[in-house]
């Protein structure tokens, strides 16, 4: 196996003890706690009164259009990170083809802006 | 840990079984130090108290007394649960932290898996804790997880944005992604022709710096951006409905994440395992490496918990408004200004 491949096993390997670390703490913990169930334990907390209605309330849309622009910028990423790398020999090449890039996705940042989206009411 | 460390041949199981205990330690050692010394003690002093005292000389078995005493408590589950996205939801964010560390380097042979995208790969692997606190906030059935969990996503997602861009700046100086080939570029480096203490990108990005600093303090929602879990309206966000174990296992994990990002940020920064000017045999540089780390690593997290007990709290709204329109287009800035640099120079 090529030292390359081997590094991600290595990466495998630490996913693997990880998992196992933490269910041997789980495992331990049960061994260890009490189980004594009632009802009023088991009621979901809403500042001391009885909840109303579901726990899975209507929210804002505003979270979605924010997970949207991260989408946006975060691509944006993926093809900056290589690009970074060999700015050197790509040279002024590469920085005006980057820059253009860039505008255009600053663009979006700023319609976004303009369109009142950013703002938080 | 590389096979050859300290001229002796490894196979590759003997080599593993090295790394896995050096993880063990790297994700557990200073996670107890940054809770102990600076949640438990830096905390009270700054604010006139003790901290704890009881348990060990000055207090310093409080952590085990912790562990124990969350070990016993009953493990709920609330009515109307998400039964299993419930349960695995504090696994996701403690198992992201272990591969977190994976591609941190701490000597020139003591690395765990030596990725050519390391920088890009701990990135990507830090982003997974998201998941888990969304799948907490979701699988709760509560009104306050939930809203705690999507402001928990927001606030994350919105802070990830300068942190990558802030890397980019040094991905862009040292011309590689790799975490050995960042500290090498740190170490061999040189600032306009001074090349005595070689380039900690402290120096030359030092916008990069502050902007990282900055988003590390809200990826890791520590005061004063700890709004998902403001406890003053949302109970205790994501967490509400946790108890024992589980709540415990989301603490180790905020904890042990501190200590992936301050690891992070001595290698990029702070020039990670080498010290300025100074070159060691490389056997030395192994048993030393991760003593210099260590101590970079408490100088960030000493950072982190200084800005934490010092500024209030921010608004949700200007917590987003921060982050979009202010760090976002500095950092484009900075990265663009870092490119022409790197192309004139």
């Amino acid at each position: 196996m090529s030292d390359f491949l081997r590094s991600y096993l290595t990466v495998g390997i630490f996913l693997g003890v990880g998992i196992a670390l933490v269910t041997t703490m789980l495992g331990v913990a049960s061994l260890l706690r009490p189980t004594k169930p009632s009802p009023q334990k088991h009621i979901v907390y809403e500042s001391g009164v009885d909840p109303v209605g579901s726990g899975w309330s209507q929210s804002q849309i505003r979270y979605y259009i924010f997970a949207l622009l991260f989408v946006m910028f975060d691509v944006e990423a993926v093809f900056i990170f290589p690009w970074a790398t060999r700015l050197e020999a790509y040279g002024l090449f590469g920085l005006i083809e980057m820059f253009i890039f860039i505008f255009v996705l600053f663009l979006g940042l700023v319609y976004a802006w303009r369109k009142g989206v950013l703002r938080w009411v | 840990m590389s096979s050859g460390v300290l001229a002796v041949d490894l196979a590759y199981w003997q080599v593993t079984i090295l790394r896995v205990l050096g993880l063990l330690a790297a994700v557990l050692l200073p996670a107890g130090t940054i809770v102990y010394v600076f949640l438990f003690k830096m905390m009270s002093f700054m604010q006139s108290r003790l901290g704890p005292m009881e348990a060990g000389p000055y207090g310093s078995m409080q952590l085990l007394a912790e562990v124990g005493k969350w070990l016993q408590k009953e493990d709920l589950f609330p009515d109307g649960a998400d039964r299993k996205v419930f349960a695995w939801a504090p696994i996701v964010v403690v198992v992201s932290t272990f591969i977190m560390y994976a591609v941190v380097p701490f000597g020139p042979d003591a690395w765990f898996a030596d990725l050519p995208t390391g920088i890009f790969f701990a990135l990507a692997v830090s982003s997974v804790s998201v998941i888990g606190i969304l799948m907490a906030g979701w699988a709760s059935a509560n009104k306050y997880s939930l809203m705690g969990g999507l402001r928990a996503t927001g606030q994350l997602i919105a802070y990830e944005l300068p942190l990558v861009l802030a890397v980019l700046g040094v991905v862009i100086q040292a011309g590689t992604m790799n975490m050995q080939g960042i500290v090498e570029a740190q170490r061999n480096g040189e600032i306009f022709g001074f090349g005595g203490i070689g380039n900690p990108f402290i120096l030359t990005q030092f916008v990069g710096f502050a902007l990282f600093m900055i988003a590390m303090q809200a990826e890791l929602t520590q005061p004063p951006f700890d709004m998902p879990v403001a406890e003053s309206e949302l109970v205790a966000g994501y967490l509400t409905e946790y108890s024992g174990l589980r709540f415990l296992l989301f603490f180790i994990g905020e904890f042990a994440t501190a200590g992936a990002f301050s690891a992070i940020a001595a290698v990029l920064f702070l020039g990670g395992w080498a010290l300025p000017g100074i070159s060691f045999d490389s056997n030395l540089m192994n048993v030393l490496g991760p003593l210099v780390m260590l101590g970079k690593m408490m100088l960030v997290v000493f950072l982190v918990m200084w800005f934490r007990f010092t500024y209030p709290r921010f608004r949700e709204d200007q917590l987003q408004i921060f982050a979009w329109k202010f760090l976002i287009p500095i950092s484009l800035v900075n990265i663009a200004v870092t490119a022409v640099l790197k192309v004139a120079f």
